[in-house]
């Protein structure tokens, strides 16, 4: 007993010398006091005076994904400014978006936005949507099924197309042997970009697949990659989380290698100012959920369709050093 | 029990050098681990290089941290589901405490510390004063854990991963002790490897050589015998539940100090390999047998068929169906020399 007094004890004194430190050992730089001087007041009002429509958004995002954050923010965003009363849902399993997708219909919902990561299994529920008058517009995956399954519209990067993209630039900037970091083993988009890439890059490419969720193994994996092939010159991530962790393995196998990557965020833009990375392949998503909202709201108001059947593209767009100063506060408040 | 016919007692009876190093738990995994190392010499040029083994040991130390109080739980007979994501609740509290807070950086990792043994006290606790399989509850902490994560992230930085906490104080000094490294001509040492080293060695002699690790050993073999022998049976099972939240909290401040911005995803799924690391090194899933060591060589043996698979240049599309057969073949082989040992000793 006295054991556990002297514990409880000990404790009481922990926690009070950290309150008391943290009263006192405060951070003159950086933290969100920084941020928030930074700030500027950003009031969202809408600008219309249509009626409050309900729009269901349901993507295949997983739980805790930086880029469909941002997709969320730009329709966020696009539904203050429509007087869009916006809902959001997402699973990485196609059942349970379908049904999802379902719960909207059910709901008789004014629009719905769709990403198609796996087609077949939301064709039969698009098709309900359509059938129950309800416009669907789809995003970010699906452009090849997107107008046959009875979408508006399409808004999103082709895969396969910022792949290309990422090829040629390479290409350009003479590389001979690349690796493509792939951090979801089975996903089709992935794929598609790596297939891409291979397709247009001059050199030799090689797929190297890695556990997404377990950092500390993404750099581990990366390192021993470069320390098994030396010649390797260039090393493409899919997602921006992997760009930073990459540039590290690089440094650890004393590689030359230059790290670029698809997707942008905070560390990409830092890393690309300094020249740790040589270029990012942004395909906007904030433009993805914006323009989904607006092109709902556009149909519902004037029956304005966009793409003329044809998928609108938001990327790719090469982003390097030059812009990545411009970007970066963009970048911060989580809109690029 | 008297000194004088210590020889009467078979118990006491002097046993020789061999015999002992055969009945040793983490045997099995040692052979395992050198048949993995052998492989992998023949299958993969570059694995032999200095540089590549210190890749190697830097991706078994991140899972050997964990695995050492992991092992220790098992030998206690429990589970914690709850030690992979655990590990990134620490790390975004760190981060979001001290961004919040524009303290100093060292200010959240204290705090983090506190709340990380908290949730460690709440398995613990909830374990002994529910009395529902250890499964059960740590499920629970697991799921409500990767909720908490999502949630308050989103909550408070707006976004899914945290905001950059490199330009605040405290910070260098707080990579140096969590995520520094050496660089030895080509080789890189991670600091991680050190703190392996010593949680393996004070976990060991825990084990071995004190009363709490007795304990360990006896409430892993049978709570309710070990009760009856006055063992303080619900203080060391909070205490190893603990000891998984101490060993966390390291392991997520070396993700944020390493990688800067933490991800509130992360962690899901690396339960299994701590589990993985430990049972390859011969803890028993029942409880009351095994040991630290075998949980380094556990996690080693994890270290080098990653990163093996890597240095063979093996087509990628099989990266997953090598991992799960070069671990089941270890742990076969961990198995299969175990019992010849048992049946020699």
């Amino acid at each position: 007993m006295a054991r556990v007094r002297t514990g409880v004890r000990v404790v009481g004194a922990v926690l009070a010398a950290v309150l008391g430190a943290s009263l006192t050992g405060c951070s003159s730089t950086g933290g969100k006091r920084a941020e928030e001087r930074a700030k500027a007041a950003e009031a969202g009002r809408p600008a219309v005076s249509t009626p409050r429509w309900t729009f269901a958004m349901i993507t295949h995002a997983g739980d805790g994904d930086t880029f469909w954050d941002i997709v969320q923010k730009g329709a966020k965003e696009a539904s203050a400014k429509d007087n869009i009363n916006f809902v959001y849902s997402h699973d990485d399993q196609a059942q349970q978006q379908a049904q999802f997708v379902q719960n909207a219909i059910d709901q008789k919902v004014d629009g719905i936005i769709v990403s198609l990561a796996k087609p077949e299994a939301l064709k039969d529920v698009i098709a309900k949507a359509v059938k129950a008058g309800i416009p669907v517009v789809t995003v970010n995956s699906g452009s090849a099924q997107s107008a046959a399954y009875g979408a508006l519209t399409h808004i999103g990067q082709d895969e396969e197309i910022a792949g290309e993209a990422v090829g040629t630039e390479l290409t350009r900037r003479g590389k001979k042997k690349a690796v493509c970091v792939l951090h979801e083993q089975g996903n089709v988009g992935h794929e598609q970009r790596c297939a891409g890439a291979k397709k247009t890059f001059g050199g030799s490419m090689e797929n190297l697949y890695v556990e997404g969720t377990n950092m500390p193994s993404v750099q581990a994996a990366v390192q021993a990659k470069l320390q098994a092939d030396p010649s390797v010159d260039s090393i493409v991530t899919l997602g921006a989380p992997f760009a930073p962790t990459a540039v590290k393995a690089k440094d650890a196998a004393g590689s030359k290698a230059e790290v670029d990557t698809f997707d942008l965020n905070e560390s990409v833009a830092r890393d690309l100012k300094s020249g740790a990375l040589g270029f990012a392949v942004d395909q906007q998503p904030y433009l993805q959920g914006y323009q989904a909202v607006d092109l709902l709201w556009l149909y519902r108001y004037n029956a304005d369709v966009l793409g003329g059947g044809r998928p609108v593209l938001t990327g790719p767009q090469i982003v390097t050093a030059a812009e990545a100063a411009k970007l970066e506060e963009y970048i911060k408040r989580g809109s690029r | 029990m008297s000194a004088a016919a210590p020889a009467a007692d078979e118990r006491l009876a002097p046993t020789s050098y061999v015999r002992r190093l055969l009945g040793r738990p983490e045997l099995g995994a040692v052979v395992g681990a050198a048949a993995v190392f052998v492989f992998f010499c023949f299958a993969a040029d570059s694995f032999l290089k200095p540089s590549s083994l210190s890749t190697v040991l830097y991706s078994a130390s991140t899972i050997g941290i964990m695995a050492v109080p992991v092992a220790l739980l098992m030998i206690g007979g429990e589970f914690d589901l709850s030690a992979g994501v655990m590990v990134t609740t620490s790390a975004l509290f760190s981060s979001m405490f001290s961004y919040q807070m524009t303290a100093n950086v060292w200010v959240g990792v204290l705090v983090s510390l506190l709340v990380t043994l908290a949730i460690g006290f709440f398995n613990g606790f909830m374990l002994t004063r529910t009395k529902l399989p250890s499964f059960i509850i740590t499920l629970g902490t697991f799921l409500m854990l990767t909720g908490l994560n999502l949630g308050f992230t989103k909550l408070i930085s707006g976004s899914v991963s945290t905001k950059t906490i490199a330009d605040m104080e405290g910070f260098s000094s707080a990579r140096a002790l969590f995520a520094s490294q050496w660089n030895v001509g080509s080789v890189t040492l991670k600091v991680t490897i050190l703190w392996w080293l010593v949680l393996v060695a004070v976990a060991t002699w825990i084990l071995l050589r004190t009363r709490a690790g007795n304990w360990i050993f006896a409430v892993g073999g049978g709570a309710d015998a070990a009760r009856a022998t006055g063992v303080p049976v619900v203080k060391t099972r909070i205490g190893l539940y603990m000891g998984v939240a101490l060993c966390a909290w390291i392991s997520g401040q070396h993700i944020l100090f390493s990688f800067d911005v933490v991800q509130s995803g992360e962690g899901v799924g690396n339960e299994f390999l701590y589990i993985i690391a430990a049972v390859i090194g011969g803890c028993l899933m029942t409880g009351g047998y095994g040991s630290a060591i075998g949980s380094a060589v556990g996690a080693f043996i994890f270290g080098m068929t990653s990163n093996g698979i890597v240095y063979a240049q093996w087509n990628p599309d099989w990266f997953k169906f090598f991992l799960g057969a070069m671990l089941l073949l270890a742990t076969l082989l961990n198995a299969w020399v175990r019992k010849r040992a048992e049946a020699r000793a």
